[in-house]
């Protein structure tokens, strides 16, 4: 699994990257209420907001992580959004994509990295 | 952040493993690790406890020696009665300015020889200068510094304190009552900003920390942090100030008619006498432009504070915008209230929320989203 400084991890399934948060993220967020995500079949670039998740605190967005084409998103987050909170790097993802160049994976942060970014 | 001040409960906060914030000039906890929907569901189904210690306490005396002179002092800055507030009562209360917006809310204690009034954190050095430069020829007038003040919310939360003050099984909304305990003399009224029946307790700070913990002692009592505070008193369809009512709304386009008696309307034995009677006293008569009105969103994604409203999805101008927004842990949906164009104001009216470049429907909806349960 590899992780973003948003606090997004990434996992390769068959040729697609599955995209979530993480653990620390959504403790930091409280307890999630509403995910709003993107249409499948949108082509994105880094950085560009995807998703929005709402806590009982506030609204933050989640960003493409690379560029690439959302294929899936996970429709059953919309109306359980709590599961965020319940398994944040399993049930929970939030898209597929296929991305554009895999390669962009490979800089990113490993959980050894991840963990001491977050201190 | 370095120059908040602390409520004597700031230790037991950190001890309980609070989240803090700053808040009004204040560091006061936001969560505990309960976290902000079990907080919000506990206090609805059990006990919670709130420091509300960072807001203003103020003793008014009347000179004269008579009740009645404070109250129609004080009536001089309230379009309220004060007049009729009886012996060991409370009532709500709003300090209007000359332009006929708001000041601030409060509680305002009848407590026989003198008033007691509760304010807003934010508010109350503003409030003690407007007491001071209308009220001193008539009043001696005395901030409270040395009491913290607890609130107690919940529908066990008579169970938990009567051990303590056996008085309050005998209280009723609204009542308040004054008495010795092991932990020194207590104010106390039955009446809180969650929904639920509870109570605010007056303490001296040196007995602040043992009472609170006695409370928490209890098996039904969390504490309870200003996270769940707004989410409950939103529920509860109760107006935060600085959000919901500020200097340019009128008690009138805030939906408070409500706490203005027929004796100070136009008409009443009364009549007028407040700061900015006459726009007040226009509003009553006329109706005012614009109102406060609950909106339940018809989707899943909250309208927080802030999201423009508009009368349709193709609407150009806005009709309104929300002043408070957030998801209802006990009603399980969005919730939020605000202020929108008088025409529009119908409850069942359909209108729009801007939220992130869509327009999202909402329905003008009766407050309080989550009835009450104070002990009438």
């Amino acid at each position: 699994m590899k992780f973003t400084e948003e606090h997004e991890w990434l996992r390769v399934e068959d040729d697609l990257v599955v995209v979530g948060i993480t653990e620390h993220a959504s403790t930091q967020l409280g307890e999630v209420v509403f995910v709003e995500l993107p249409e499948e079949g949108t082509t994105v670039t880094k950085d560009q907001e995807v998703v929005v998740i709402e806590s009982v605190k506030a609204a933050s967005d989640i960003l493409a992580p690379i560029d690439g084409e959302i294929v899936e998103v996970n429709e059953p987050l919309a109306d359980e959004p709590g599961k965020v909170n319940e398994d944040p790097t399993g049930d929970a993802w939030f898209f597929k994509m296929k991305a554009s160049d895999l390669s962009d994976l490979d800089e990113m942060m490993d959980e050894a990295a991840y963990n001491a970014f977050i201190g | 952040m370095t120059d908040l001040k602390q409520t004597v409960l700031h230790s037991l906060h950190l001890e309980l493993g609070a989240k803090m914030v700053g808040f009004a000039g204040y560091d006061m906890p936001v969560q505990y690790p309960l976290g902000v929907m079990k907080e919000h569901l506990h206090t609805r189904a059990a006990a919670g406890l709130f420091d509300v210690s960072h807001m203003g306490q103020i003793l008014l005396h009347p000179k004269s020696g008579e009740l009645a002179d404070a109250a129609l002092a004080l009536e001089t800055l309230v379009p309220v009665s004060i007049l009729a507030l009886k012996e060991d009562r409370q009532r709500y209360a709003i300090f209007t300015n000359a332009d006929g917006g708001i000041m601030d809310d409060l509680m305002v204690a009848n407590r026989g020889d003198h008033l007691l009034l509760v304010v807003n954190a934010a508010c109350k050095d503003a409030d003690l200068n407007h007491l001071k430069a209308h009220l001193s020829d008539s009043c001696v007038i005395t901030p409270i510094e040395n009491r913290a003040l607890l609130a107690l919310q919940g529908p066990a939360a008579e169970t938990v304190l009567a051990p303590i003050a056996p008085v309050v099984t005998d209280m009723k909304f609204m009542d308040v009552a004054t008495l010795d305990t092991d932990f020194g003399t207590l104010c106390i009224s039955r009446s809180g900003y969650s929904g639920e029946d509870g109570f605010e307790i007056s303490v001296e700070d040196l007995h602040a920390d043992a009472l609170a913990r006695a409370l928490l002692g209890h098996d039904a009592c969390e504490p309870i942090g200003l996270g769940a505070r707004d989410s409950l008193r939103l529920e509860a369809g109760l107006c935060l100030y600085g959000s919901d009512l500020d200097e340019t709304t009128s008690p009138v386009e805030g939906a408070l008619t409500w706490a203005i008696p027929k004796a100070r309307r136009t008409g009443g034995d009364r009549e007028g006498g407040f700061l900015g009677a006459d726009r007040i006293l226009l509003e009553l008569e006329n109706g005012p432009s614009r109102t406060r009105v609950g909106l339940r969103p018809q989707t899943r994604a909250p309208m927080r504070a802030g999201t423009v409203l508009y009368a349709s999805q193709e609407a150009t101008s806005p009709i309104g915008t929300v002043t408070s927004g957030a998801f209802g842990p006990t009603i399980e949906a969005p919730m939020s209230m605000g202020y929108v164009a008088t025409e529009h104001a119908e409850i069942g009216t359909v209108i729009y929320g801007d939220v992130r470049g869509k327009r999202l429907p909402a329905r003008v909806s009766n407050m309080p989203f989550h009835p009450a349960s104070y002990k009438r």
